[in-house]
């Protein structure tokens, strides 16, 4: 098992005509995933072709999952029309909608989850690398890719890694990689203030699934998602979690990259999370160097 | 993005949202022009026009005090005003560099101060996102004129919080729960209503990232007027608010940040001597964390995004140069998608077009990494490679303290 996507998960691009979305589709069906679909308005009928795979686009994502059976999304909208993109996959009763775009308006996403109450589909992001499931063949190839991340950095393994960074999640799992030690699923939840699937949602699923072992948390200053999902482990996981947290020279009050890094308060910064990371029995990771390591002082797999 | 004070007031006022007259001037032969435009008989305030708070409260580097001033006469407005134009005004906020004050704001103040049955007449609202629950939240307290987090930490019981549902926005009762909570009556309860009411539009229309009124206050004619408005916007909307970009004032940014937001390169100063280049926030936050960790001090924060190009890293050189506190250079890039190669290729022709004569460090993993480190060695420049982020900090590190 996994978490959320599975190496038969059927998957769509929304934007798949654009330079981003075609560039990541390629580089999906290239590892292994299953894209099925892509969709942009007023481009139904025509065929994205990579590699010898025909993929259809559609004008809608109803459209598209009733044709192909996709059931995940990944939004590659620019910005201003993101919200959108990812409403319509709510509409469109989708498990999943991951939103990589980068800018979306807080206002946007403020409207669009409080329209996620009570529907069926679960949004990662925005602003995320996506998630990947790692695949059992050479480089991890034939999982499921859903957004940025590098496939080939993965291993098929038992540590679940939930982050809000690109980058620092691709050194956690490179960090586990080399030590031997794979990854059930790596979901990166996204930098901005509003998303749609918190740490502690992702936590709570590798918590529930059989071949989720061991947990790293990255986490950064801003808002309190981390210390939830800390406070939250400390009662319930049965796992052995290791986190790090991103941002301790961050200057107060300074927007560091993620719409969300900001530190507002004294709940906010690095130390402050790292000290109930403590708390709460988290292996603190003390570089970023020292993720897997982290998890291995506790964990030895 | 952030805007003036005096700006926050002309949109309040587009709004309906209650504030004093005021008249904003950029030199010193507008002064009696402004003042003739407002009614300075029960005094005036004249105040500093700068991005950063507590201003009442700074200093002027040349020794004048008080960057916000009561005048009683329309001679000593002129006389405060005058002093305070083109000096340069550190606060709590600014940095011992301080700002320039380029903007004097003259407001009318009569009728300010306590009322006649003694109450306490000044009160605290703000609209903001509150991140735990996703929607817009309105705070107010009866403690109007204080720092809130002061307020919110000793006395908690003063601050009253109503949440907005983005699905309906702002309800009726929702603004007469915060009249309530501040303990108004008769007709302050519907001016506050009316203002609570008005505020909540233009911080939802405009796409406001917070909207701060401290302090409310009630004039001696019971009159609510929002005394001092902080505004700043979601820079992610400003795409739809080409009326807001027009306030942006340049002269309040970093001129290095400016820089790199033209090459799209996220770059925040700080005042340590080693500088950082990274792509990604979160590993460009990290890589300033472990600097520090290994005993060194960060000159910056710079995110070069997720597809640098050979432009983007000489951009970013030449940023990171122009900081003339950096001792070293310390590049961390994980090449997920990207070419390690293309990356190393774009670092070695940033270093010739830069002359670079300072210590660097690369850190390079990902992508045809192999190649990438090949070809620096190639380089023939003195470039020290690091193996992982712990290797090329520590390197980095000691190259800049033992010089």
């Amino acid at each position: 098992m996994s978490i959320l996507v599975k190496e038969d998960t059927r998957i769509l691009v929304q934007g798949i005509t654009g330079d981003f979305g075609a560039r990541h589709a390629r580089l999906s069906l290239d590892y292994g995933s299953q894209v099925v679909a892509g969709v942009t308005p007023g481009k139904g009928g025509q065929v994205f072709e990579h590699a010898g795979k025909k993929v259809p686009i559609f004008n809608t994502v109803a459209e598209a999952a009733k044709q192909t059976g996709a059931t995940v999304s990944a939004i590659f909208v620019p910005p201003p029309f993101a919200a959108d993109a990812i409403l319509e996959c709510f509409d469109a009763d989708l498990d999943l909608a991951v939103a990589i775009t980068e800018g979306i308006p807080v206002r946007d996403m403020v409207r669009a989850k409080r329209a996620m109450a009570g529907r069926r589909t679960r949004l990662i992001g925005p602003n995320c690398p996506g998630l990947v499931t790692p695949g059992r063949g050479d480089k991890s190839s034939g999982g499921c890719r859903i957004g940025i991340a590098p496939g080939y950095i993965h291993k098929r393994g038992n540590v679940g890694v939930v982050s809000r960074s690109g980058t620092l999640t691709y050194e956690a799992v490179w960090q586990l990689t080399c030590r031997g030690k794979g990854q059930s699923t790596c979901v990166g939840i996204g930098g901005d203030p509003v998303n749609g699937t918190s740490h502690l949602d992702v936590i709570k699923l590798f918590n529930d699934d059989p071949e989720t072992e061991a947990i790293i948390m990255i986490g950064e200053i801003g808002g309190n998602a981390e210390v939830e999902a800390a406070r939250w482990i400390k009662e319930h996981c049965k796992k052995p979690v290791a986190g790090f947290i991103a941002g301790a020279t961050a200057p107060a009050g300074r927007r560091m990259g993620h719409a969300g890094a900001v530190i507002g308060g004294a709940e906010d910064t690095a130390a402050a999370k790292i000290k109930i990371f403590q708390e709460c029995g988290i292996s603190v990771a003390v570089t970023p160097s020292d993720m897997a390591d982290a998890l291995l002082r506790i964990w030895k797999g | 993005m952030n805007i003036h004070e005096y700006q926050a007031k002309e949109l309040f006022a587009q709004f309906g949202v209650a504030v004093p007259k005021g008249v904003a001037v950029k030199s010193a032969a507008e002064f009696e022009g402004a003042l003739a435009k407002i009614d300075t008989a029960g005094g005036i305030m004249v105040k500093s026009q700068i991005h950063a708070g507590g201003r009442g409260k700074g200093t002027f580097t040349d020794g004048f005090k008080g960057g916000v001033k009561f005048s009683p006469t329309k001679e000593k407005a002129l006389e405060n005003a005058t002093a305070m134009l083109g000096n340069t005004l550190v606060t709590a906020q600014t940095g011992a560099e301080g700002r320039k004050v380029q903007t004097i704001y003259f407001t009318e103040a009569a009728n300010l101060g306590k009322r006649p049955d003694g109450r306490d007449d000044e009160y605290y609202l703000a609209i903001l996102l509150d991140r735990a629950t996703s929607c817009p939240v309105i705070v107010a307290s009866t403690e109007g004129g204080m720092e809130i987090e002061h307020v919110a930490h000793h006395t908690p019981e003063k601050i009253f919080k109503v949440h907005v549902d983005p699905a309906v926005g702002l309800q009726a009762f929702q603004a007469r729960q915060i009249a309530f909570s501040l303990g108004f009556s008769g007709d302050l309860f519907k001016q506050c209503v009316t203002l609570v009411t008005k505020l909540y539009q233009f911080y939802w229309d405009k796409d406001c990232a917070m909207v701060e009124v401290n302090p409310l206050l009630v004039t001696k004619e019971g009159k609510l007027l929002a005394l001092d408005a902080k505004v700043s916007f979601d820079d992610n909307a400003l795409f739809r608010h080409p009326d807001v970009v027009a306030l942006r004032d340049l002269n309040e940014e970093d001129a290095k940040e400016i820089e790199a937001s033209k090459f799209g390169l996220s770059y925040i100063a700080l005042d340590g001597n080693i500088a950082c280049l990274v792509n990604g926030a979160g590993l460009a936050m990290s890589t300033m964390d472990i600097i520090q960790h290994f005993g060194g001090s960060p000159a910056n924060f710079l995110d070069v995004g997720g597809g640098a190009t050979k432009d983007q890293v000489t951009a970013a050189f030449k940023i990171i140069l122009g900081d003339a506190n950096v001792k070293g250079i310390l590049v961390n890039i994980f090449g997920g998608i990207m070419d390690c190669n293309v990356i190393a290729t774009g670092i070695i022709e940033a270093v010739k077009e830069t002359g670079l004569k300072l210590p660097l460090v690369v850190r390079l993993e990902g992508n045809n990494v192999e190649a990438g480190k090949a070809t620096l060695a190639a380089s023939g420049l003195t470039i020290v490679s690091g193996d992982s982020m712990a290797d090329a900090a520590q390197k980095i590190v000691k190259l800049v303290n033992n010089k």
